[in-house]
């Protein structure tokens, strides 16, 4: 048998904890009394948004816009009445102006219908992309369109479809690969089209073989002349759903850093972008849900939830049942980039992949002592960084003299601060760093 | 003695000698033709700073002020804040400048975390420092504004003049020189400079909506205005959710008002100030509270 693919340099394999989730249906909840949407939902600009206090809006309606700069419109979820343009409760910003929604439980839902994708040009696809406010969904929350409309310098050759899924806990992109492969498959020969391009890579790691069986299945039926849609299997490591480690898991090309992938040719969307691709151009519906993985040993009933953009943490607690005794964390995203949060008023976003309910057993408080030099993170770093000597700088005072080190090159993954027996909080130290480093 | 080997020394001294000689002239050569040319009134100013290095005046270090301030005819003389009226007329002197009033001024934390008996929304362990807890979810405390209390004032203050006390900082009179280096590390904003002639001081810093503040803090400023109304001298205003004070217009005011704003204001925010020992009882207030 072949050795499967995978990055050369770094990565970890903490447990994975998927058995809790990976085989639960995707469940739709249902729709709460009330949603709060927040403007600022992708990477760029904030929306302003469209619409005054008081006013009804329809479902799919466009709320608010990005007047000027990067960004997407944003959708109306649900048919109701605007309640307030107020402030909510957000993982990283603490606060941010968003939109409340009071649900209009009556109204009738809208059905999409199917339209034909193939005929339209390129450009009018991408402009439906644009216009269903659709962004990288799995985590990065940069907008699609203009990420498949990449520089001319470089042509493009292959377009990478991201069902790594390395964190632990998560299973949202595994339920939509197992249970909505024709979509996904559909999404990604759109995503071609609208690249011009022949070749797409779909990247699964291989604890995930029903999704693996499942995508090879569907790649083959759906892959004809004008597209080659195929499944690499990948062996599980962290960070493997990091861009630039996929690339040269599945194309053996190494993006130089601060480069773009499109430096090697390359173009990565998520499975689960794929999948709002299609419902954007070939349903004609905009990105306003998400499936959301609902994990942990703190909630009563674990799941996959498809939710409304905008439906509260609390809400979603409410449904499942409550938490279980013991939770003492709880954390939006995935157990190695996620966030903690301290109040469940936190709206789930377009980029929400996970919300995780953890234990005493899952999670490690002890505090943590100084740097002992071994090295290990060294070892589990994927970029090749040293981040014991950016923390030794941080608590020195002197985290804007970290540039040298490549602290710019860090994308947070955790991998550090996961292996170091010391317990140092690595990644908080390398946030730190690149706060002074900028303001330098 | 063998007369061969005193020769040998009596060589080595003058061979040695000869090449001290070179380069002392080469040297002396050097250092006359690519000497630098310094101002010595930039070596006299500088000799008359404190040398705290503190950054108060906005300037990199003493030597950055000293160099500024004698070329530059724009700048004051008095922006030592460590040095006090002592360096300032020192400085007008060397650099002939005209001396204006010093103002007293001091580091005030606008902040009554313990007094409103603030709680915490988590419990956050990790690096120590305000700005790595801010990471987080905007730090442990419920309100937003308020003091994370893991004393990176206290670190970074270049004369020592704050104490953590009950993980709150407590200023003291004697040591602040009011540089704002404090001001500019603190992730919350919460440390103001004013001057030490105010007559009124107002320990918060909430641009949160009442509803919100009422929630979280016993005795932080709801935005109900009532200050604004109360002052005869307008000297009291409210931007961006945040209540603001003209001390010069106060002062200019006087004690005619019988500070309306703190007998009017519903939350006992508005405090009298009275300088320095005022402060330092509020330290000990403080303390009262905590303890």
């Amino acid at each position: 048998m072949l050795s499967l693919f995978t990055f050369p340099q770094g990565g970890v394999h903490p447990p994975e904890k998927k058995e809790l989730t990976a085989n639960l249906q995707i469940e739709t909840m249902p729709v709460p009394d009330e949603l709060e949407i927040i403007l600022g939902q992708h990477i760029g600009a904030p929306c302003t948004p469209t619409v005054a206090k008081r006013a009804e809006v329809k479902e799919g309606e466009m709320i608010g816009q990005v007047t000027k700069g990067l960004g997407v419109p944003l959708h109306s979820p649900v048919a109701g009445k605007v309640k307030d343009l107020g402030m909510s409760v957000h993982p990283m910003r603490t606060s941010a102006p968003s939109i409340t929604i009071t649900v209009d439980h009556g109204a009738v839902p809208l059905v999409y219908e199917k339209q034909d994708w193939e005929s339209q040009e390129a450009k009018e696809l991408l402009a439906r992309v644009h216009d269903a406010g659709i962004i990288g969904i799995g985590g990065a929350g940069f907008p699609t369109h203009v990420k498949l409309s990449p520089p001319t310098d470089n042509p493009i050759n292959t377009l990478i479809l991201n069902g790594a899924e390395c964190e632990p806990y998560i299973t949202a992109d595994h339920r939509q690969m197992v249970e909505h492969v024709t979509e996904v498959v559909e999404g990604a020969k759109i995503i071609l089209k609208i690249l011009g391009i022949q070749k797409c890579i779909i990247g699964i790691e291989n604890n995930k073989p029903d999704a693996i069986a499942a995508m090879i299945k569907a790649a083959k039926e759906g892959s004809t002349s004008r597209y080659l849609v195929s499944v690499n299997a990948l062996k599980v490591k962290y960070p493997q759903g990091s861009e630039k480690q996929l690339i040269q898991a599945v194309t053996n090309r190494k993006v130089p850093a601060f480069a773009l992938p499109s430096a090697v040719g390359v173009v990565v969307q998520n499975v689960s972008t794929a999948r709002a691709v299609y419902d954007a151009v070939a349903l004609g519906k905009p990105l306003c849900e998400k499936v959301v993985t609902i994990s942990g040993k703190g909630i009563t009933r674990p799941a996959n939830l498809l939710v409304k953009i905008g439906t509260k943490v609390s809400d979603i607690v409410a449904y499942l049942g409550g938490t279980a005794p013991g939770l003492t964390k709880v954390v939006m995203g995935g157990p190695m980039m996620g966030f903690a949060i301290s109040n469940l008023d936190v709206p789930v976003t377009k980029t929400t992949s996970a919300v995780l309910f953890l234990t005493e057993g899952e999670i490690d408080t002890r505090p943590h002592s100084q740097c002992i030099r071994c090295g290990w993170c060294l070892d589990a770093c994927p970029m090749g960084l040293e981040p014991k000597e950016i923390g030794i700088y941080v608590e020195a005072n002197r985290a804007e003299d970290t540039e040298p080190l490549g602290v710019f090159e860090c994308f947070e993954c955790g991998s550090c601060a996961y292996v170091c027996p010391a317990k140092r909080p690595l990644v908080q130290f390398i946030r730190l760093a690149k706060m002074k480093a900028k303001r330098k | 003695m063998d007369p061969e080997l005193i020769k040998i020394a009596i060589g080595g001294l003058v061979l040695l000698g000869c090449i001290g000689l070179f380069f002392g002239i080469g040297l002396a050569i050097a250092a006359h033709k690519f000497a630098v040319e310094v101002n010595p009134l930039i070596e006299e100013v500088l000799e008359s700073l404190p040398l705290a290095q503190c950054g108060g005046c906005g300037y990199p270090g003493c030597e950055g002020y000293a160099i500024a301030v004698v070329n530059n005819p724009d700048v004051p003389p008095n922006l030592c804040f460590p040095g006090k009226e002592k360096v300032a007329a020192r400085v007008a002197e060397l650099t002939g400048k005209k001396l204006t009033a010093l103002e007293d001024q001091i580091a005030l934390v606008r902040c009554s975390r313990l007094e409103g008996r603030v709680s915490h929304k988590h419990e956050y362990y990790g690096f120590a420092s305000c700005t790595a807890a801010n990471l987080s979810f905007g730090g442990p405390s419920a309100c937003q504004y308020a003091c994370i209390g893991l004393g990176e004032c206290a670190d970074v203050c270049p004369f020592g003049a704050i104490e953590m006390v009950e993980n709150f900082p407590v200023v003291n009179p004697d040591k602040c020189v009011s540089c704002g280096v404090c001001v500019r590390t603190c992730p919350k904003k919460v440390i103001e400079i004013q001057t030490m002639k105010a007559r009124i001081y107002v320990p918060c810093s909430t641009k949160d909506l009442g509803k919100n503040v009422k929630q979280v803090c016993q005795v932080g400023c709801i935005g109900c205005k009532m200050c604004v109304k109360a002052c005869p001298a307008k000297a009291v205003s409210y931007e961006d959710g945040l209540v603001k004070i003209d001390h010069k217009a106060c002062i200019a005011y006087g004690p005619s008002c019988e500070t309306a704003c703190v007998t009017k204001c519903p939350r006992e925010i508005f405090r009298p100030y009275k300088g320095r020992d005022a402060i330092a009882r509020g330290g000990v207030n403080i303390l009262k509270m905590a303890g």
